[in-house]
């Protein structure tokens, strides 16, 4: 079976730019003396390899922190929003991230899966009355669940574009044609990098269980679910056609199916519309 | 402990008539403990007649603690005279910088460079030891302890907490409490208040019990509306915090570039008016006078 190098894997990722959007927007808010922090911060976790790299060198050994830093808004509170400011400048000056690739990954539908799973994940979490304190918690681990699937587009495009064919084609899960032709599978690769960069283990465990269904914490049903809800509502596509829960099931956390909890979050056009402008304004 | 300031003016040297009482030299603190062990906290211009000071005590052995590397906390490094006398031993600890990831021999070594200084770190004759410490994580010389903790400002900045022989004594480095970056009727409010008062109850912590607490009152409430994010306290934000902290003795310092002898005089004044009934001493760091805690 092949594998991936794990060495290799995280020194790869180190070297890897961000999405072109946020990338441009921050090189504009960091000319703008006046810029407001808020705008900052909202430019920041709308992209997951800008966020991944700052809560990376916060939660670093170095800085001894009594807790791990699981968002940017409270990576701002610990470090301030000009060192944040000039981290995030530092992710932008490695460069974008191609809009193609050899994988043939589309990465603005990946990016608008992931920025719609986080959101339904914060509301979800909303929903299941969990403390304001938490819920960008929630949103982060939204926003982060399938970043292995954009390194495996850089990193290993030949074996992750079989993968996504076969998962297409047969319509099989995309994270068990990765494993055979990868050997591991995008959230084992998260977990992986989670792990090196020391972020908080509630987090590496939600990245690499988003697929168990059969899970206890409310981060990771919230994590499940909104990914299902994500995929439904075709909010983006992140190569997995499978939707895991059989909306005849009751999702045991919510005490409802996947269909009706659709219906009782409301309109959620409006995460999408939101997602979008960011993407594309 | 006995405490001396060499430096209490913020962002850039102010020699001049208006300055002479409380002084024009960028931070720096002198302490000596009981067993005569020396720290100095930051290494702003102060540090220069500090250093001329101890030519009569060699050789020098000194603990340079730096809360940051903005300018004015470290522009008098390369003037401290015992760098340059063999047997000296310089130790200088400081935080690891998160966008460059370097650790703290960058506050130094950035300044010695052919453009900016006539001599190379290399031909320093003293022998200097850097240390990279990370918040929380206490440094111990002998009977004392010093533990840094992670205070808001916009460059990575610690504040000091010394403890020695049954006192202590707490400097912020600069300092402005953190302010809530969303409006009242924004979403995120409520979320980044409760992270901010997390932060608080952490920085309580770090300050409990303490008898002297040296801190960044930059400015005035006044002033501070027209300043908010530059990354300095207040005279007002001062007072709070020492209160919470149930201080002994509260030093301002840190005074604002522009700020005369005169005026300061006379916010001292108006502070004593509107805050007739704290339990502690409240003092304008002044250049040159010896404090105990």
């Amino acid at each position: 079976m092949p594998s991936i190098h794990n060495k290799e894997l995280i020194a790869f990722v180190e070297k890897m730019p961000a999405f072109p959007k946020s990338v441009q927007r921050v090189v504009q808010l960091t000319s703008d003396i006046n810029a407001p922090a808020k705008e900052i911060v909202r430019v920041i976790e709308s992209d997951p390899v800008m966020t991944v790299k700052i809560l990376k060198v916060i939660n670093s050994a170095f800085y001894g922190l009594p807790q791990k830093i699981t968002s940017i808004q409270r990576a701002v509170v610990h470090i301030g929003l000009n060192t944040i400011k000039n981290l995030a400048l530092s992710v932008a000056a490695m460069g974008v991230l191609k809009p193609t690739n050899k994988a043939e990954f589309n990465t603005q539908d990946f990016l608008l899966h992931s920025l719609t799973t986080a959101s339904i994940c914060r509301l979800l979490a909303e929903k299941l009355n969990v403390k304001s304190s938490e819920c960008s918690d929630f949103f982060v681990a939204g926003l982060l669940h399938d970043f292995g699937k954009i390194v495996f587009a850089e990193f290993d495009p030949d074996n992750f574009k079989l993968a996504l064919e076969k998962s297409a084609e047969e319509n099989i899960s995309l994270h068990d044609a990765e494993i055979e032709f990868m050997g591991i599978s995008h959230a084992q690769a998260g977990k992986i990098l989670a792990e090196r960069w020391e972020l908080d283990p509630i987090l590496i465990d939600a990245i690499e269980n988003h697929h168990n269904s059969k899970n206890n914490s409310q981060l990771k049903d919230c994590i499940f679910t909104a990914n299902q809800i994500s995929k439904k509502l075709q909010f983006g596509f992140s190569g997995n056609p499978i939707i895991e829960e059989n909306s005849e099931e009751l999702i045991p956390r919510f005490n409802l199916t996947l269909e009706v909890l659709i219906v009782s979050l409301g309109d959620l056009t409006p995460i999408k519309s939101e997602a979008l402008s960011f993407i594309n304004s | 402990m006995k405490f001396k300031f060499w430096g209490v003016r913020g962002s850039i040297p102010t020699p001049g008539p208006t300055t002479v009482k409380y002084g024009g030299n960028t931070t720096c603190i002198e302490i000596t403990t009981e067993n005569n062990d020396l720290i100095i906290l930051d290494a702003g211009t102060g540090i220069h007649p500090l250093g001329q000071s101890l030519l009569k005590k060699l050789p020098v052995k000194a603990h340079i603690f730096i809360s940051h590397t903005h300018w004015d906390h470290i522009q008098g490094l390369p003037f401290f005279p015992p760098i340059f006398i063999p047997g000296n031993e310089i130790n200088i600890y400081g935080g690891l910088d998160p966008v460059t990831n370097e650790g703290i021999e960058r506050a130094l070594g950035v300044q010695l460079q052919y453009s900016y200084f006539p001599i190379r770190e290399a031909e320093l004759n003293a022998s200097i030891n850097y240390s990279t410490i990370k918040p929380g994580n206490a440094v111990t010389i002998e009977e004392t302890k010093i533990t840094p903790t992670l205070l808001s400002h916009p460059v990575l900045n610690f504040g000091y907490r010394i403890d020695s022989h049954g006192q202590s004594l707490f400097f912020t480095g600069d300092y402005e409490p953190i302010f809530n970056i969303y409006l009242p009727e924004d979403s995120e409010y409520e979320e980044y208040q409760s992270f901010i008062d997390q932060k608080q109850q952490e920085i309580a912590l770090a300050i409990k019990g303490i008898d002297v607490l040296i801190i960044d009152s930059s400015y005035t409430t006044e002033e501070y509306a027209f300043k908010q994010g530059w990354g300095h306290g207040t005279y007002a934000s001062a007072i709070k915090l020492a209160t919470e902290a149930n201080v002994k003795k509260l030093f301002f310092t840190h005074h604002e570039p522009t700020r005369t002898d005169d005026q300061l005089d006379e916010i001292y004044k108006q502070l004593k008016k509107e805050n007739p009934n704290l339990d502690f001493e409240i003092v304008l760091a002044k250049e040159g006078c010896d404090f105990f805690t």
